[in-house]
């Protein structure tokens, strides 16, 4: 509860910084707001509360996937010292935007209630919207902010209807009250809560871009600016997952029966077009993204077998994912920056393609070894935060006894090392550009950070297991 | 705790050869791996010959899961133990005369490589052995990809791609297997013995077998799992591809020993005959292959291709001298083929070629380089007093025991391995010197080092064997004995 007061206090404080001329404050400003909420978030640990008449609900878990979306959030921020330098830029709103719609993700890993979902829901997805259209020069940026607003408004509209549904037929939305209606099957159970659970799912699912749903993804991610794309995949991921797991944990475990079949239709179907999409992308973003499609699927698995291990199995891996991705798309964002020839009026090359890596290790030892890192993270590989976190997945299906849905994410898996390996051939084994780039302290700790976790995860995955 | 040492110490030691600058790093990494060696004959010596582990470290890992660190060596790692602390001191010692670009990198790849290996082959839980197996790919996937020939990229990726999909299959099998176990203190467990105590159904047996199978048939590999092999063999460095043939792909076969026999019965009972039939397969078809082969790199990959289908018939025939032999042939292969490979290196290095019909006539000037050379390639053919001959003797006993035919169509490989591995010898050694071969310098002094160690073990292992039999001698009759009693149990 702390951090959500902290982030939109200090939220609107920032956008107050932004009346002044200079810019310099901005960022640490920033920076100590999302640290402020990460210590308050703790403050309650090992307690449990429920705010507002029963809506909210802060618990452990709550505040582990809280304090994944802020950590993620601060690694971000840290990379945006560029929005300084930006005339056109306006570090301030961008700032104040990102901190409110962490408020929403965090009100969609505590909810008690389907109102208090929806709140979040919409709180981090017009954030977002206005995100992706903030490079307001760029067309690219432009249409993907519009395609983004038509598609979630959609999405949310069927996500509003499952609620109406549900309520309609349980009575209740807190999810205690469905859970005790869907709790006891004798009386026979609406054919309403059924279909309304499905559109839950549906705008859920679009949220965080599982197949058939996922349309948007590419288009949305590759047109946002960089920065935001990386929030975007990193905290929008985890607090869709953090609702999904929820949701489907608290209140629909009793008809498990009836989903689980669907959903894991969902995660296969997401898992191949996710994987083998990537494939064909020569955008080394735009194979981020469909990585991020393939990514959903991979939690997906934990949650079509629900099970005892889930819970640890989604919070593993959404810490995993997270630190790989924002590792990737800082060394992106320095390549794009410093290799791009594009001009502001669109001409010129924009360095987002494989190509653009070549020679990258030999000249950026640093940035090679920290996106090689992240790559194998994300590939899998042991050693790295990504197997374990594939290895939990993969354990909760096979308590469940779902080997079919295991060895499609096996065959996917070692589809995906094709893609994530290109980036990997491109640094290390290709020649390219000589000149090194220059890597500022900020993106450097940054880099080792996320390197570190990811490594020291590999190694000690039990680490992170004893907390909740 | 010396499995600890054998496992960290590289680990440590490559770390701080990355600091090094300059060619001091070649006298350093060998220091290094001296070290190793030392420790690794320390605990053969100190071995007791009987079938408990030894050495062992156990402590928790992810404890929530049961996942446990624990490692120690038995009567089945142990020559493997040797066998990579060996091989990596000599390999360094092979670059001597060469230059890699990035030394520091170079050698502190091969050492996490070595690290890597032990754990292999030191695991006793079954997900710390799926995590050294996969950790030992990336080392080798850099060594080859980045100091590779020409066509590096495209096949180095095959490789890697190739082994990390079977080894996914793998990973499913003991995530499957890992559920089975009963519950202990609430959680399951992942000790490769509690895996050994597990009663399956024959069908669960007969996937479990498979997915098993091709991860470590793809490894070895076994025919038609071999298609990255010959490719990556000829465009890794030779440093690497002595890695790979020397150690790595006895990683394959040990997993055969360490997990299909024991822990899926009926499932060898159901599908080892397949297996055999493949591995014979690949026995005959890689001998023919390599008589073909103009390029001496490529020969020896098919001549190892061969040899290592021999090794899995011999395990897959269930019998105890095929197990011994096929034991005693991955340390008796593993120091030939890195010889092998040393010979082609060292031509390679003064005629910049491995094309048989570009040399011809080097024995003239070259009376250390013919010695070593023949007497590497007698080992490769298994002449009695040599390695060879021991561990194929076993195999084919194995084998013929199994079944007779099968046995004779296994023996194929002795007579045509004679004929590639002497043809090799005839049009490279003898003949009229080519314009590349005259002025073909003798072997230098580090060159001849690498091969004492190598020559005293195609020796040592040919005449008494026995120091090498013995070791394993209980672990394989009591793995035996088990495997006989659960497969009866089981019907």
């Amino acid at each position: 509860m702390l951090p959500i007061v902290l982030l939109s206090v200090l939220g609107i404080a920032l956008l107050f910084l932004g009346f002044q001329k200079s810019r310099t404050l901005l960022l640490p400003a920033a920076l100590l707001s999302l640290l402020l909420a990460l210590a308050a978030n703790f403050y309650d640990w090992n307690k449990a509360y429920l705010y507002f008449n029963g809506m909210l609900r802060t618990d452990n878990l709550t505040m582990v996937f809280t304090a994944i979306m802020l950590g993620s959030a601060f690694l971000v921020v840290a990379l945006s010292s560029r929005f300084a330098e930006d005339e056109e830029a306006q570090p301030a709103e961008y700032y104040a935007i990102m901190l409110f719609s962490l408020v929403g993700g965090i009100m969609m890993a505590g909810f008690e209630n389907l109102i208090m979902l929806f709140v979040g829901v919409e709180i981090l997805s017009v954030a977002m919207y206005v995100l992706t259209g903030s490079d307001k020069r760029n067309l690219r940026s432009n249409e993907a902010a519009l395609k983004y607003f038509l598609m979630g408004c959609f999405a949310t509209g069927i996500l509003l209807f499952g609620m109406a549904l549900i309520y309609g037929s349980t009575g209740s939305f807190t999810l205690a009250g469905i859970a005790g209606y869907a709790a006891n099957p004798q009386a026979g159970l609406s054919l309403l809560m059924y279909v309304g659970l499905l559109m839950l799912l549906i705008g859920l699912l679009f949220k965080v871009s599982a197949a058939p749903f996922h349309f948007w993804t590419p288009d949305v991610y590759d047109g946002a600016p960089t920065i935001f794309t990386a929030f975007m995949s990193t905290v929008v991921k985890t607090a869709g997952f953090a609702a999904l797991f929820k949701l489907l944990s608290v209140s629909f475990s009793q008809v498990y029966g009836f989903w689980w079949a669907i959903l894991a239709g969902i995660t296969a179907l997401t898992l191949i077009a996710g994987n083998i999409t990537a494939v064909y992308q020569n955008s080394f973003k735009r194979m981020m993204a469909y990585s991020s499609i393939s990514h959903a699927g991979y939690l997906l698995i934990g949650l079509a077998a629900l099970g005892t291990q889930t819970k640890q199995a989604i919070v593993f891996y959404s810490l995993a994912y997270s630190v790989a991705t924002i590792s990737a798309f800082a060394v992106l964002l320095l390549v794009a920056q410093q290799r791009s020839t594009q001009t502001l009026s669109g001409e010129g090359v924009v360095a987002e393609s494989f190509d653009s890596f070549n020679g990258l290790a030999r000249q950026n030892p640093l940035l090679g070894f920290a996106m090689a890192v992240s790559m194998l993270s994300l590939a899998g590989i042991p050693l790295t935060a990504g197997f374990w976190g594939k290895f939990y997945m993969f354990s909760t299906a096979a308590e469940r006894g779902q080997i079919w849905l295991l060895v499609v994410a096996v065959l996917m898996s070692a589809v995906g090392i094709y893609y994530y390996f290109r980036v990997i051939i491109a640094m290390y084994f290709r020649d390219g550009a000589v000149e090194p780039i220059q890597v500022s302290p900020v993106y450097r700790y940054v880099l080792v950070i996320a390197t570190v976790v990811t490594l020291g995860l590999g190694v000690m995955p039990g680490l992170l297991q004893n907390l909740f | 705790m010396q499995t600890i040492f054998l496992i960290l110490y590289p680990v440590v030691a490559a770390s701080l050869i990355l600091l090094i600058k300059g060619e001091r790093v070649k006298q350093a990494a060998l220091v290094a791996a001296l070290v190793e060696l030392v420790y690794a004959v320390a605990v053969f010596v100190q071995f007791k010959p009987d079938a408990t582990s030894q050495f062992g470290y156990d402590y928790a890992w992810i404890s929530s899961l049961g996942i446990r660190l624990s490692g120690g060596i038995d009567g089945i790692s142990v020559l493997l133990v040797l066998l990579t602390g060996l091989v990596v001191p000599l390999i360094v010692l092979s670059t001597f005369e060469r230059s890699y670009s990035r030394p520091a990198l170079f050698y502190a790849l091969m050492l996490y490589m070595q690290a890597a290996l032990m754990g292999v082959f030191t695991a006793r839980d079954a997900f710390l052995f799926y995590f050294f197996f996969e950790a030992a790919l990336i080392p080798i996937y850099f060594l080859a990809a980045m100091w590779g020939g020409e066509n590096r990229v495209p096949v180095t990726f095959k490789f890697f791609i190739y082994t990390i999909f079977g080894s996914l299959f793998m990973l499913v099998a003991l995530v499957y297997l890992y559920y089975q176990t009963p519950l202990v203190d609430g959680h399951h467990t992942a000790n490769i013995t509690d895996f050994y105590r597990l009663k399956l159904t024959p069908e669960a047996q007969s996937w479990v077998f498979w997915a098993f199978f091709i991860a470590f048939a793809i490894k070895m590999p076994v025919f038609p799992f071999h298609t990255w092999q010959p490719d990556t063999y000829v465009e890794s460095p030779t440093p690497a591809t002595m890695l790979l043939a020397g150690v790595m792909l006895k990683m394959g076969v040990y997993g055969l020993i360490r997990f299909i026999l024991p822990v899926v019965p009926l499932g060898v009972e159901a599908w080892g005959r397949t297996a055999i039939v493949l591995s014979v397969i690949g026995i005959v078809y890689g001998s023919i292959i390599a008589i073909r082969q103009r390029d001496m790199k490529r020969l020896i990959a098919y001549s190892s291709f061969s040899h290592v289908g021999l090794m899995a018939a011999g395990v897959f025939s269930q019998t105890e001298t095929g197990m011994q032999g096929a034991l005693i042939q991955m340390l008796a292969h593993g120091v030939n083929v890195v010889g092998m490979f040393f010979v082609a290196d060292a031509i390679f290095a003064r005629t910049q070629t491995h094309q048989l019909d570009q040399l011809g006539g080097i024995t003239k000037t070259t009376p250390k380089l013919t010695v070593f050379f023949m007497i590497m390639l007698l080992g490769s053919v298994a002449l009695p007093l040599t390695n060879g001959f021991v561990g194929e003797f076993l195999l084919l006993h194995g084998v013929y025991t199994y079944n007779h035919y099968i046995g004779l169509a296994a023996g194929f490989t002795i007579i045509f391995g004679a004929v590639y591995m002497l043809r090799m010898f005839q049009k490279s050694m003898f003949g009229t010197p080519s314009s590349r071969t005259t002025n073909f310098a003798d072997l230098t002094l580090s060159e001849s080092l690498v091969f004492v160690p190598l020559v005293v073990m195609v020796f040592w292992m040919g005449i008494y064997p026995q120091t090498f039999l013995k070791v394993t001698e209980p672990a394989v009759a009591n793995l035996m004995k088990y495997i006989g009693t659960t497969a009866v149990s089981l019907k």
